[in-house]
């Protein structure tokens, strides 16, 4: 495999601090609150797992949270958001109810999806989230032609399409590139390449470890960045949204991070993932977006040592009365297993 | 007022009229902007209402399916065009993973309105992957609707009533009806969730079930039958999925002789869902014959024009088998 990445692929060659020069206080503050909040609800849901409490396969972001946090800050309800199998932060990112996430994966009636989609299948129009769904690409299209509809429409609303490295292997993520491209849609792709795909690695996989040069080859502007950098995120979905409101196209946001968690459930998968060693998993959470944050705001005095553990604190014990809450939900009625097959629209 | 259509330009009376009274429904298929793929079911629907609506693509069968797919969540009544349904096969994960289940996977809170346009294209040696008939997968899949026209009428209504609906459509025409003609009235929008089979023609021998091509061919019959002193009851099934099974017990329980025609291949096909589900619903000596399928060879379709015409049954084969079935 041609290492095309470079550094962005080493955590040890990354810098150790953040550019925040460029943000105010209270956004940091913000971004940090809420990627906090999400590593605690991913931490929460893979304990939930293990005590045998959550009956079905989770795929957890835990360490990814910063690329849907930076992303959705520049997203309104009327976008469309289509996410994947490990879509918790996408969601959450967008509207951060975390009970409904919780009664979701618990297969509450109070869930997100009714709990009739459970982690994999997550859905929350009100907040511009159409849908996720866990087989690999499957959304892209769709997304796709979400954009369609707002171009026919001539609205300037955009559709954000979440995939991994590992779904740029399937032949329709070339399809819809080519067609967004060719259609000029108002699509932003944004690849969470995590150098994974379940158990393998990216170099077992691929010729080059860089997603975009799929972007390069279907002509459609892109940027690589760090993924673990919230604020280099925000600021480059920004510039590409911006510009994708204005008409000119879909455009290619790469972001390079690291999953905490194996490919599903709480486990490491050190020992059924191929090439990913002990070592660099501690090298990557090491790094991971919040620790990079907390660590620049503490040194540029915007925090002190402690806030990290306050919010901790604070957050921690809404997410554990928001799960006792879901634990006690009911479940969908037992005759219901027909009724949401077709519409129920008149 | 009635106008004249043959079923292919009834097809296209339907896209006018979805085109012209509803501005979410835009058409998105190969071949749309040069449609000689497709009879002269869309002839200048491109010109009329411009490319913008009339969406001719690349060869990408899976992301334009699925692009339809995601622009009906968000509002819109795409139509998607195969021109032959074996190159559909491209576009299942959007078809039967997304699509289908989008309203069953969250609750009911959305749904994939869009309407999925497969033609058979089969005849003229076109062979094994020019020529498949594929509804019954299609209607194995719950959160799919399936609709299969085989009149004029039907062809423009269920059209209609296909795109109207707010629940994932495959519309299934085949090339073999588009010579048919009949006199059409103006439109009357018709809810697909109320379309069951039809009664084509009242009889008291033999309940004869059929879809797509094969209800032209068993209309067909129908004067030949009876000069041989024979009264055929013929249903057309229309939708496939969702069915409604009543209509065709009470025919069975009135004639009790039953024989399913479908024009695709026999094992694990539309006419065994039939029978057992009749079957299920009758008592034990509501028939005095065996139910019987008639249905093509599990082979894929021959090229050779010897082989192919040996391949598909046509009016003397359903003839013959009902004289068969009714011991004449």
């Amino acid at each position: 495999m041609k290492d095309d990445l470079k550094n962005l692929a080493s955590p040890l060659k990354l810098p150790q601090y953040l550019k925040v020069d460029s943000c105010d206080e209270k956004f940091l503050k913000e971004v940090l609150n809420l990627m906090v909040s999400i590593r605690l609800t991913e931490e929460k849901i893979a304990n939930g797992r293990r005590d045998g409490l959550i009956g079905g396969p989770v795929h957890l972001g835990a360490g990814q949270e910063a690329i849907a946090v930076g992303v959705s800050k520049h997203l309104n309800k009327d976008d469309a958001v289509f996410g994947a199998h490990r879509s918790h932060p996408h969601l959450l990112a967008l509207n951060n109810n975390y009970h409904k996430l919780f009664a979701e994966v618990l297969g509450k009636e109070t869930g997100f999806s009714r709990g009739m989609g459970g982690s994999m299948h997550l859905f929350d129009r009100s907040s511009a989230f159409c849908g996720s769904t866990p087989i690999v690409a499957g959304t892209v299209p769709l997304a796709v032609g979400a954009g369609l509809a707002f171009k026919l429409n001539n609205k300037r609303n955009i559709a954000v399409s979440y995939l991994g490295d590992g779904a740029i292997e399937e032949g329709v993520v070339h399809e819809s590139f080519n067609l967004a491209r060719v259609m000029n849609l108002p699509v932003l792709f944004v690849i969470e390449n995590n150098l994974f795909s379940s158990h393998m690695h990216i170099s077992l996989r691929q010729s080059s470890n860089k997603i975009s040069r799929f972007a390069e080859a279907n002509d459609i502007p892109y940027s690589v960045i760090d993924g673990n950098d919230v604020v280099a995120i925000n600021d480059s979905s920004r510039k590409l949204i911006e510009s994708i409101r204005e008409g000119d196209g879909p455009m290619l946001l790469e972001c390079i991070t690291y999953r905490h968690y194996g490919h599903v459930d709480w486990k490491d998968d050190i020992d059924v993932g191929v090439e990913r060693s002990e070592e660099e998993v501690k090298n990557w959470k090491a790094r991971d977006p919040i620790i990079l944050l907390s660590k620049t705001m503490i040194n540029k005095r915007i925090i002190d040592e402690n806030y990290l553990a306050i919010i901790k604190q604070k957050i921690s014990k809404k997410i554990e009365s928001a799960w006792d809450l879901a634990l006690s939900d009911n479940f969908p009625s037992k005759d219901s297993t027909l009724d949401f097959v077709y519409s129920r629209q008149p | 007022m009635k106008n004249r259509y043959t079923y292919g330009e009834a097809i296209r009376a339907g896209f006018e009229y979805l085109l012209d009274n509803y501005p979410d429904v835009f058409v998105i298929g190969q071949g749309l902007w040069s449609p000689w793929y497709v009879g002269n079911s869309m002839t200048d629907l491109d010109k009329i209402y411009g490319t913008e609506r009339i969406i001719d693509t690349p060869v990408s069968e899976s992301a334009c399916t699925g692009a339809a797919v995601g622009a009906s969540i968000v509002g819109m009544r795409p139509i998607v065009v195969h021109p032959r349904m074996d190159f559909m096969l491209y576009a299942m994960d959007a078809i039967v993973n997304q699509a289908a289940k989008w309203s069953q996977m969250f609750g009911g809170q959305s749904s994939a309105p869009v309407t999925i346009r497969g033609i058979i294209n089969r005849g003229g040696e076109q062979g094994a992957q020019h020529s498949q008939a594929l509804h019954t997968w299609f209607a194995h899949i719950p959160g799919l609707k399936v609709v299969m026209p085989s009149t004029v009428r039907d062809a423009r209504d269920l059209l209609i009533s296909s795109v109207l609906s707010n629940d994932p459509v495959i519309f299934i025409d085949d090339r073999w009806l588009y010579e048919q003609e009949d006199e059409l009235e103006t439109v009357k929008e018709l809810d697909l969730n109320k379309q069951k089979p039809e009664i084509q023609h009242s009889g008291t021998d033999i309940t004869i079930i059929s879809l797509g091509f094969a209800s032209k061919l068993a209309r067909d019959s129908i004067q030949e039958l009876l000069n041989e002193g024979i009264s055929a009851e013929v249903i057309d099934i229309r939708v496939l999925n969702p069915l409604d099974i009543a209509i065709l017990v009470d025919s069975v329980k009135k004639t009790k002789n039953l024989l399913v025609i479908d024009p695709a291949t026999k094992f694990c096909g539309y006419a065994s869902e039939i029978i057992s589900g009749i079957v299920e619903k009758i008592e034990p000596n509501d028939l005095i014959s065996r139910p019987v399928r008639l249905a093509l060879p599990d082979a894929p379709v021959p090229c050779s024009s010897i082989l192919e015409a040996e391949y598909y049954f046509d009016k003397t084969d359903i003839i013959n088998t009902v004289k068969v079935i009714l011991k004449k």
